[in-house]
């Protein structure tokens, strides 16, 4: 069964290094994402696993077998590429039957497996159909099902759903991860979008700048990101920076700009680090008027949005710090812009870094 | 009125549409006035002296004969052309060596070098003493079908390798990524997935390849020894100007304008039809042959195939070249001393000729270039427009000069060298047309439809934003005009008694091989400095026109 394994991976292209020093194992029948922002290597090793790429270092094991110098029709896999790539001068059942016919699988078997997927796919009825007379949604169906039929058991997708309207792109993934169950494959699928790859993923692996900043289930990247820019990538969060000021043995103290000091249970720094503390917005709280609460910041209301289930709240802290608070929209209060409100949250909710060296900004910008 | 306020006007007079239509209508006029028709009336006009030399099996024979003979070489070397071009491109594109790039601009040389050049290039290598044939005994390769053969092939192949780099540089590699991962061996994934995408490039390079073949005519001559075709008939009957020889003229010239139309309109129509066999596959013999040991032996093939058959024997040329440098010719040709007076101004005249050639096909072109690629004038009419601007591209040059030249012996007023400049617009028209009508086809609408939703006038915005996106292509088209005008060779032989550069040189070449007699001795270093001098151009030409049509953003 297909497991596939990476060790010290490394691509180059000219001077940019698309791919860093990768090692990764994607388990037997999972269902893995590779996430990160446009130009991280993400395709690239994809592209690599798939065999469309050498690695200029590392190796790359199928199933424990070492498969660098194995051409990407030997290696017994499915890729479904990002704008479908549907041989424009075949129908539906051409396309789909490919795979199996250049096998020599035999007539008979490449069209059994044409038709199950086909119909797997509910596109049966459109087999004599060119890509050219089909909807978006139906050559990714196709796309996948051409995959499939040639009888992968390591299914490949390039940002699959990128293409596609985002009511249909919402409907598929769960259908592509339906697929890649009932059918026991294991699957890596590339994308960008973080709310897909969380809504689908068994495991998800975040790239930046070609390397890995961290594996994990949806679940724990988002309640214990390990980087700074996980915390921002996945879900949403606010910094706020400042510097350890004492260590207690439960906590410790953070002074803020503006003298403001907040308690958090983290005590992985040290006194005098210079830090930045990571909130969700759902975790902060807002309270009209100056409040006496857990880790209170004072500050004015600049915006209030109501964007359908939640809204958003912006405000200005007192120490020229701008936190976003995310509400459910009919269990919360409202405020009006310019009010003046504490925020406060607890201490167990916080995630702390150690503050970059390249600085914030550069160390959470997507390019 | 001032520089800008004369574009003023015309900016402004662009917004109504009956300028517009004003100027397309005149664009449309000279298209069939001077380009056109004339070829046709010409041999309408002379239809009844047909019947005099249908009245003549034996002239009707020898006719015949040179028209197979034309479409017989036509299509042999269309077809080898593609068969060895198609993996020389794959090579240069595929090949991922930084010396491949040199080869890619190695392949052009042939393709710029006059034909009449040419011609003589191949005969010194193939047939002279100093040639190839210095290795073996005698001449290699006399004068006939076989030396036709292999100078068609020189010349037509670059054409074929040209479009198919293109084709395959622009071609999406997904596809063929997307076989590989589905199972199918490099060998299969081409077959079956790649070479179909890619048939339109196919078929177009095979066509050009054909219209080269079928109509030149100055280096065919030089080679073409006791073979005849079609071009080389005409030339041959209006030589020797025996009975009836006009009317065998215009059947010759008749039946290859007609045969060479149908054909073009066969492979437009025909060709989006045709099937390539993707269904079949043998996946045992195909894996073999995607083995790393075949694909370099069939690179090997090829550079042996584009060195020995169109590169050394294209530049040959050179040899006599340096040899006439060192034994006084040059010093001879610098004075203009006996026949060299003769070269200079037929150089003067072949490049000013070619010079009004592309500046006034530059100027009636570019609106028919917009119409096609626009669909201004409707799109049926538009399309058909499409397809008769290539009529010249495919009509043989020495047809059409014939017929233009009997077109025009009825306007008594018109001098020889406007006849000569109206038979070079006419061969070269397409070029430009074609080159600009693909690259304001590939250019997005959206860009024009910005210029205009921010205030510019229809004239505006195709100075300030088509034209500058598409300058490369214009460029290149205005280049390739240029350089077919002072090639020419065919067409100016019929219409005219002046000599341009190329049918100096064919002369020259008959007077060294004593086919015709002349007062001034000519020998083989003045021949060969003769081409090494248009060599030279050319590939002044050549080098700036990569230049600027390798920039980036070109359209």
């Amino acid at each position: 069964m297909p497991e596939v394994r990476l060790e010290n991976i490394s691509k180059k292209y000219g001077k940019i290094i698309a791919v860093d020093n990768v090692s990764l194992q994607i388990r037997d029948k999972e269902y893995f994402c590779l996430l990160g922002p446009s130009g991280c290597g993400k395709t690239t090793l994809l592209r690599l696993i798939a065999g469309l790429v050498e690695p200029d270092k590392g190796e790359i094991y199928i199933e424990n077998r070492l498969v660098n110098s194995v051409p990407p029709e030997d290696r017994g896999i499915g890729y479904v590429f990002q704008d479908y790539a549907l041989f424009p001068h075949m129908n539906v059942w051409e396309n789909v039957t490919y795979g199996p016919r250049v096998k020599a699988l035999g007539s008979e078997e490449s069209e059994k497996l044409g038709r199950e997927m086909l119909e797997m796919v509910r596109l049966f009825e459109r087999l004599d159909a060119f890509p050219s007379e089909l909807s978006g949604g139906m050559m990714q169906r196709v796309a996948l099902a051409r995959a499939l039929a040639a009888g992968a058991r390591l299914l490949l997708l390039d940002e699959p759903l990128g293409a596609l309207d985002a009511k249909i792109r919402n409907e598929l993934r769960y259908e592509l991860r339906k697929f890649v169950n009932d059918l026991e494959l294991t699957g890596i699928h590339v994308t960008h979008d973080q709310a897909e790859a969380m809504a689908i993923s068994d495991r998800i692996a975040v790239m930046r700048k070609g390397k890995i900043l961290q594996v994990g289930t949806p679940k724990e990247l988002y309640m214990s990101p390990q980087h700074v820019f996980v915390a921002h990538f996945i879900g949403e969060s606010n910094f706020l920076e400042g510097y350890v000021s004492k260590i207690t043995e439960e906590e410790s103290i953070i002074e803020l700009r503006g003298g403001f000091f907040v308690r958090v249970s983290d005590r992985t720094n040290k006194e005098g680090d210079k830090v930045v503390i990571a909130i969700r917005p759902e975790v902060l709280r807002v309270e009209k008027g100056k409040k006496r609460r857990d880790n209170p910041v004072f500050g004015n209301v600049e915006e209030f949005r109501f964007e359908g289930t939640n809204v958003r709240c912006q405000i200005r802290l007192e120490n020229g710090d701008s936190v976003v608070i995310v509400r459910p929209a009919l269990t919360t209060d409202w405020f009006n812009v310019r009010s003046k409100v504490t925020v406060s949250f607890p201490p167990e909710k916080s995630f702390v870094f150690p503050y970059p060296k390249r600085g914030l900004k550069a160390e959470l910008a997507l390019e | 009125m001032g520089k800008s306020s004369i574009m003023k006007f015309f900016d402004s007079a662009s917004s109504k549409s009956s300028a517009r239509y004003a100027l397309y209508l005149s664009s449309i006029t000279f298209f069939f006035a001077v380009i056109l028709i004339p070829p046709i009336l010409g041999i309408v006009l002379k239809w009844n002296t047909m019947a005099e030399t249908l009245g003549n099996p034996s002239l009707i024979s020898r006719a015949t004969a040179a028209i197979y003979a034309s479409f017989a070489v036509a299509i042999f070397v269309s077809i080898v052309d593609v068969v060895a071009g198609l993996p020389a491109a794959w090579l240069i594109t595929r090949g991922g060596l930084r010396w491949l790039r040199g080869l890619d601009t190695l392949v052009d040389i042939p393709f710029i070098i006059p034909t009449a050049t040419l011609g003589y290039s191949l005969l010194l290598f193939w047939n002279s003493p100093e040639g190839i044939s210095s290795l073996f005994e005698g001449s290699l390769v006399s004068p006939g079908w076989l030396l036709v053969i292999l100078l068609h092939f020189a010349f037509s192949y670059p054409v074929v390798v040209r479009v198919m780099v293109g084709a395959i540089l622009d071609y999406k590699r997904e596809y063929e990524e997307a076989a590989r991962t589905l199972g199918a061996p490099p060998f299969t994934a081409d077959r079956t997935v790649t070479l179909p995408i890619l048939k339109p490039s196919l078929i177009a390079s095979f066509t050009l390849a054909f219209a080269r073949s079928i109509s030149e005519t100055g280096a065919t001559l030089m080679v073409a020894g006791a073979f005849e075709n079609g071009p080389i008939l005409i030339n041959n009957l209006r030589t020797a100007q025996e009975v009836g020889y006009e009317g065998a003229l215009v059947f010759v010239s008749f039946i290859l304008i007609v045969i060479s139309s149908l054909i073009f309109v066969i492979i437009r129509l025909l060709g989006p039809r045709l099937k390539m066999p993707v269904k079949k596959v043998w996946p045992v013999a195909e894996r073999k042959l995607s083995d790393l040991r075949v694909s370099r032996l069939r690179n090997g093939f090829s550079l042996i195939v584009f060195f020995l058959l169109v590169l050394i024997p294209s530049l040959f040329v050179a040899v006599p070249a340096v040899y006439a440098v060192m034994n006084g010719t040059l010093n001879k040709a610098l004075a203009g001393v006996g026949s060299w007076h003769g070269y200079w101004q037929s150089l003067i005249l072949s490049y000013s000729v070619g010079a009004i050639a592309t500046v006034i096909n530059t100027i009636v072109g570019l609106p028919m270039a917009v119409l096609i690629a626009r669909r201004r004038v409707g799109k049926t009419f538009s399309s058909l427009l499409d397809v008769l601007v290539n009529i010249p591209l495919i009509v043989p040059s020495i047809a059409l000069g014939v017929s233009l030249s009997i077109f025009w012996e009825n306007f008594a007023a018109m001098p020889e060298i406007g006849l000569l400049v109206l038979v070079h617009l006419s061969i070269t028209y397409p070029y430009l047309v074609r080159s600009m009508a693909a690259a304001i086809e590939r250019l997005n609408v959206r860009f024009e439809e910005a210029g205009r939703t921010s205030g510019g006038r229809p004239l505006t915005v195709f100075r300030t934003i088509t034209l500058p996106l598409t300058k490369y292509s214009l460029f290149a088209g205005a280049i390739m005009v240029f350089t077919r005008s002072v090639s020419e060779t065919g067409a100016t032989l019929a219409v005219t008694k002046l000599e341009t550069a190329p049918v100096l040189l064919v002369k020259w070449v008959n007077i060294l091989r004593d086919i015709v007699e002349s007062p001034i001795p000519i020998t083989s270093s003045d021949v060969g400095l003769g081409c090494g001098i248009l060599i030279v151009f050319s590939f002044i030409i050549l080098m700036v026109s990569r230049t600027f049509t390798q920039r980036k953003g070109r359209y």
